[in-house]
């Protein structure tokens, strides 16, 4: 009872801060994604079809991925390697009588509730463009399989902000990891036909996971279950690694 | 008098640099006790050590009777502590960094909200409590830290630096708050590296220099040590020179004796940098 309420406490402090900035902060995180689907749904992919469907409906699963690994991931990471390596105030969460896994979920929630704003508005805009998610009898295993995305990147977003020594590492994480991972994690197309090899690296990716389930919920395809527990296994993960690296940092 | 804080051969290395050198000390309660040294003397490491955000390399500490590494929860709820940075979330207004400290503690949220009005007339911030960090000015932006530190009601409190920064005028009024914290009961241990921050506040002070205690006791003790009265002579390159004396009597002697040929000659009351500056052959600002 107590770790919930901290976990709130926790949570609250960046619920303050959201609500202050919430407009910008949904604006700035549709961009992207907003540009992908114009670009690449859009502009591109018209009149081809994809694996039966149109492309339009095949991209705007991978893309509803994309924006919760980065809303989640950024909406938890970048304010707390600032707060840790800038600011300072993180600190204060560890003088606090309060247990690391409580800290690690707290500043994990804001990430989760960034992600889920940001996919929801982007939701909200491809259906107008491709109506088939809402009318898809799984719409509940996509909403399911959005909200375990948003906490395995917000989770993988405090790691990062907990390990990284700079600002630069910060930002080299994300162009190395997280930009690679946007375009090719299956979110533009297909990983069918792609080399053995590739394709195997790719599946240690957790966006590969995560763009595979939601699409196959959105077009009622048979369900990948198996990359809903790596999915589940990538959040475990990244949570056991936070709260290791918080206890190595707090004595 | 009783210990409430007590540290034996306390040492920090970081690579091959020691920031902390065999510290021995203890503070008892009811002290300001004033740590005083230049910029990297170590004064920063042993405030982390003490507040648990840092291990020690060797030796131990106790702090309100808890061994700093054994039982960091324990010493976390005795103490209050203001880092010498801005340790504020910027993004939230004096209240609600307030709040945070507050739920943190597990208050509930009647003791929060007096505990809060409270502190927030305490230290003079009622009206700016809804302004965030930073709309506030560097004053204001202290004060709110030591508002958050005392959120639990600590009977010690460690201050870091706590008016670096500041103009002499909001220095003053934050000495002011620091001596009637003393005055309600409050323990405090401060770090400084001016000379008259520690005369004005410190019942004792401990001198430190390249991670070493040099000297402890308080300040009167430590200028008698060296002598009361100094005299510094200029002579024709520019160079001074100090002479301590145990009196005026004697200084004035020490000055009738001199020959002509020196320009500029004062007689002064010594003080810590001259304690200092005879200590380590340097002064605590170089």
């Amino acid at each position: 009872m107590k770790a919930l309420i901290d976990v709130y406490t926790v949570f609250w402090a960046d619920l303050r801060v959201l609500r202050r900035q919430l407009v910008r902060t949904i604006a700035t995180s549709l961009i992207n994604p907003l540009l992908y689907l114009l670009a690449f749904g859009y502009g591109l992919g018209r009149g081809i079809s994809f694996e039966g469907y149109s492309y339009l409906d095949f991209v705007v699963p991978g893309i509803i991925a994309l924006t919760a690994m980065t809303s989640s991931f950024n909406g938890s990471g970048s304010k707390l390697h600032v707060d840790r390596l800038f600011y300072k105030c993180f600190d204060e969460y560890l003088m606090a009588p309060v247990n690391v896994s409580s800290i690690v979920i707290g500043k994990t929630l804001i990430g989760v509730v960034r992600g889920i704003i940001s996919s929801a508005a982007l939701l909200f805009a491809g259906l107008i463009i491709s109506p088939k998610i809402v009318a898809s009898p799984t719409l509940p295993l996509f909403v399911l399989v959005l909200i375990i995305s948003c906490f395995v990147f917000a989770f993988l977003g405090v790691l990062v902000a907990l390990l990284v020594k700079s600002h630069q590492d910060m930002n080299t994480f994300s162009t190395l990891i997280l930009l690679p991972m946007t375009f090719l994690s299956g979110t533009f197309f297909s990983l069918e036909g792609l080399p053995e090899t590739l394709k195997t690296a790719l599946y240690f990716l957790p966006l590969t996971h995560s763009s595979q389930c939601l699409r196959a919920a959105a077009l009622n395809q048979p369900f990948p279950s198996a990359s809903l527990l790596a999915l589940l296994g990538f959040g475990a993960l990244f949570f056991s690694g936070s709260v290791l690296a918080l206890k190595k940092k707090s004595v | 008098m009783e210990e409430v804080i007590a540290t034996e051969g306390l040492s920090k290395k970081y690579g091959d640099l020691w920031a902390v050198k065999n510290l021995s000390l203890k503070v008892f309660s009811g002290e300001i006790f004033g740590f005083l040294g230049p910029n990297g003397a170590g004064k920063t490491t042993t405030i982390r050590i003490l507040t648990t955000l840092t291990k020690p390399t060797f030796g131990r500490a106790w702090v309100g009777g808890f061994d700093v590494v054994e039982k960091p929860e324990k010493v976390r709820e005795a103490i209050g502590v203001m880092q010498q940075h801005l340790s504020l979330d910027r993004d939230l207004t004096v209240r609600e960094n307030m709040e945070l400290r507050a739920r943190l503690h597990h208050f509930d949220s009647s003791e929060r909200k007096r505990r809060i009005a409270e502190l927030l007339d305490y230290v003079g911030l009622t009206e700016h409590a809804d302004r965030t960090i930073d709309e506030l000015s560097g004053g204001l932006q202290r004060r709110t830290m030591i508002a958050c530190s005392l959120i639990h009601k600590p009977k010690l409190l460690f201050l870091d630096e706590p008016t670096v920064g500041l103009d002499a005028h909001t220095r003053r009024r934050m000495w002011d708050l620091i001596r009637r914290l003393n005055a309600d009961g409050v323990t405090i241990f401060l770090t400084t590296h001016y000379i008259e921050e520690a005369e004005a506040l410190c019942h004792r002070v401990g001198i430190i220099h390249e991670g070493q205690l040099i000297a402890l006791d308080n300040p009167f003790e430590l200028r008698r040590k060296i002598g009361l009265f100094t005299v510094v002579t200029v002579i024709e390159n520019g160079n001074a020179s100090y002479k301590y004396f145990p009196d005026k009597m004697a200084a004035t002697q020490y000055v009738q004796s001199l020959p002509s040929t020196v320009k500029t000659i004062v007689v002064r009351e010594s003080n810590l940098e001259d304690v200092f500056l005879e200590l380590t052959g340097r002064g605590v600002s170089d």
